[in-house]
């Protein structure tokens, strides 16, 4: 079900560096995006699409490497350009499953990355004060472009050992009620929240059923709607179902180009209605779950166009659009009172749903 | 789960669904003979094993109401097909097929009417309308009865079986679970109380949203309540589930349950909470 990554993958933001020193490994300083950039999508027939960008990227660490001449230079050049064009092309016509697969890419940034590159200063808060600290969520305050706010996403790690740690990004209750908490501060202390969005859902497992996997979503979700405090919520990669709607709840809600948004995954879809999970490609086209889907049902308030090739090719590029896209919403919303942006809010989702009403029989 | 109704034969499902036409019908938990004046006598609840046999949503409606007497409202909603949705059917005929063989046109009714002589609302899924999936229409149908509670102030009771959102409705099927959790808001905050009574079954997003926001939140004996369906649980995990997994008796000791009510004592229970909570003393 998981894209495997092909190796270790450093994260991708250099600095600056979370305050806590359990983060700090997420956000080590790594090669040249280029570089990173070579690992493959995803191994096998699926990964095709992004064949002609890796061989380009290829070529150029190879003539990087050879001794340093004006030809060289020159070659190195045409070639960056064609690796921009050819980047461009295919990542703008990426059918639903291939972006289903880049949204998932090993090498894509992450929420910490994303506060690493956004925040001047973070410092994470740890726990929901009632069982155990969820590393899957990272929560915490924060200071963006010179305005305190609170901070909380999902959090996939990088290698394995990160993986298995953050338990694939998927939360379980205790991940949603930290990130209650944290957003409950906000709204004690009068600071806007900023919520990054990536899982492939909620942790289905026997211990998240025991504590109450679904009462922590719901609660997050009636919370959120009632907050007085600015809600700009990013989806950044996958947001799986009620496991991202549990942070998704927001004054605006804004999402990469090449994420993905949907009720379940093309995997679970397919094996369920085509009864045949390899049915994939078929259920990501019929879920309409790219941003571009999203923005035609009004789910979503803006698309944030993501670098040639993908965040994880520029995650700079990447995060400074996410920077800009963020303050001129936050800026936006903060224009209203507390109370304006409750009726807002629930005029936004109000509106959300589609049906047909006949006159009462 | 409510994929495999389609694919089962018609009959089996209208024996479950209208008992009544037949005079003998056998208990799907214990598989005794049961007479059928008999069994709905004791309020479809198995007379030798106590397994209580899933309620359309009349009949939940009938149930609780005094005097079997209540108003449907929202009659006129209807789904469209706002993906133009297709796998193996198209969801339109998905729908057409479900209103022919149900009898009903969506997943939840919403009746009006008193309980115990208190003025109430109360929504009845339908579990037999394809898996009692939330789509736009349950979820504004839901949203317009907690706001309807708001404005006559009168207590919310939502009746859940289902088995989560509706896949085929994408993305809005997941917005309505954010739709009704902001409406339960207001109706909390204007200290109007609802309840959540959770029957089998109720899994995905209509317990990660409605389901478990009850003031005081309710379960039949038995019945499967949880977030992930068991088999995704043990495909993730890859391991057999514990025995009474994921039941109302499971939940209870988790303390995610408020209690866990025979359906015989459901109605005066439910009163019961409502007068001690809510009404002036």
């Amino acid at each position: 079900m998981r894209v495997q990554a092909a190796g270790p993958v450093p994260a991708t933001i250099p600095e600056p560096a979370p305050a806590d020193s359990s983060s700090r490994e997420d956000t080590r300083r790594r090669p040249k995006a280029d570089r990173v950039a070579t690992i493959p999508l995803v191994n096998g027939e699926d990964g095709q699409f992004e064949e002609p960008i890796l061989r380009l990227r290829r070529r150029i660490e190879e003539l990087e490497a050879l001794p340093e001449d004006a030809g060289h230079r020159k070659e190195i050049e045409r070639t960056r350009e064609k690796l921009e064009r050819v980047s461009r092309e295919i990542y703008a016509s990426l059918t639903p499953w291939q972006k289903t697969l880049v949204a998932r890419h090993p090498a894509r940034p992450y929420t910490l990355d994303y506060i690493g590159a956004l925040m001047t200063e973070f410092v994470e808060l740890h726990g929901d004060r009632t069982f155990a600290d969820d590393p899957a969520v990272v929560a915490g305050v924060g200071r963006f472009r010179g305005r305190p706010v609170a901070v909380v996403g999902h959090q996939k790690g990088r290698d394995t050992k990160e993986k298995v740690r953050r338990n694939f990004g998927m939360p379980r209750p205790e991940g949603f009620r930290k990130a209650l908490r944290v957003m409950r501060l906000a709204e004690k202390f009068d600071r806007p929240i900023l919520s990054f969005v990536d899982t492939a859902g909620a942790y289905p497992g026997i211990d998240a059923e025991e504590r109450g996997q679904a009462e922590a979503i719901a609660v997050n979700l009636r919370a959120m709607s009632a907050f007085r405090v600015p809600i700009v919520v990013t989806v950044t990669g996958e947001g799986g179902s009620g496991g991202a709607l549990a942070l998704g709840l927001g004054d605006r809600v804004l999402m990469l180009e090449h994420a993905i948004y949907s009720v379940i995954s093309p995997e679970g879809c397919a094996a369920i209605l085509w009864k045949d999970a390899a049915r994939k490609k078929e259920a990501a086209e019929a879920l309409r779950l790219t941003a571009g889907d999203l923005k035609e049902l009004g789910i979503i308030d803006e698309i944030i166009p993501e670098p040639p090739g993908g965040a994880h090719a520029d995650p700079e590029g990447a995060a400074a659009a996410v920077a800009e896209a963020i303050e001129r919403h936050l800026k936006d919303t903060s224009d209203l009172t507390g109370e304006e942006r409750r009726e807002r809010r629930y005029r936004k989702f109000r509106a959300m749903g589609r049906h047909e009403e006949q006159p009462n029989e | 789960m409510w994929f495999r109704k389609d694919r089962a034969p018609k009959e089996p499902r209208e024996k479950r669904s209208k008992v009544p036409e037949g005079l003998w019908v056998k208990c799907e938990s214990c598989r005794e003979i049961l007479y059928n004046k008999e069994l709905a006598r004791n309020f479809k609840i198995c007379t030798k094993c106590g397994y209580h046999f899933r309620l359309s949503a009349p009949e939940r409606l009938r149930m609780l109401f005094d005097d079997e007497k209540y108003v449907e409202l929202e009659v006129g909603l209807r789904s469209v097909d706002p993906l133009r949705f297709r796998d193996s059917k198209r969801y339109r005929d998905r729908l057409k097929n479900a209103e022919e063989n149900v009898g009903t046109s969506e997943a939840i009714r919403i009746g009006t009417g008193t309980m115990g002589g208190i003025p109430v609302l109360i929504g009845a899924m339908e579990f037999f309308f394809l898996g009692g999936s939330m789509g736009s229409v349950v979820g504004e149908k839901v949203t317009r009865a907690a706001e309807r509670a708001l404005v006559e102030s009168k207590p919310l009771i939502i009746v859940s079986t289902s088995g989560g959102a509706r896949m085929q409705e994408g993305i809005l099927s997941l917005m309505q679970m954010a739709k009704i959790s902001a409406a339960l808001s207001r109706l909390a905050e204007a200290r109007i109380p609802y309840i959540s009574v959770m029957t089998d079954p109720t899994t995905g997003g209509v317990t990660a949203s409605y389901a478990m926001l009850g003031d005081v939140n309710v379960a039949e004996p038995n019945a499967l309540i949880g977030f992930a369906g068991p088999r995704v649980i043990e495909q993730t995990i890859r391991q057999t589930l514990p025995e009474g997994f994921q039941r109302s008796e499971f939940l209870l000791e988790h303390g995610m349950l408020d209690f866990v009510v025979d359906r015989t004592e459901m109605k005066e229970t439910l009163v019961r909470c409502l007068e001690l909570l809510w009404r002036a003393a």
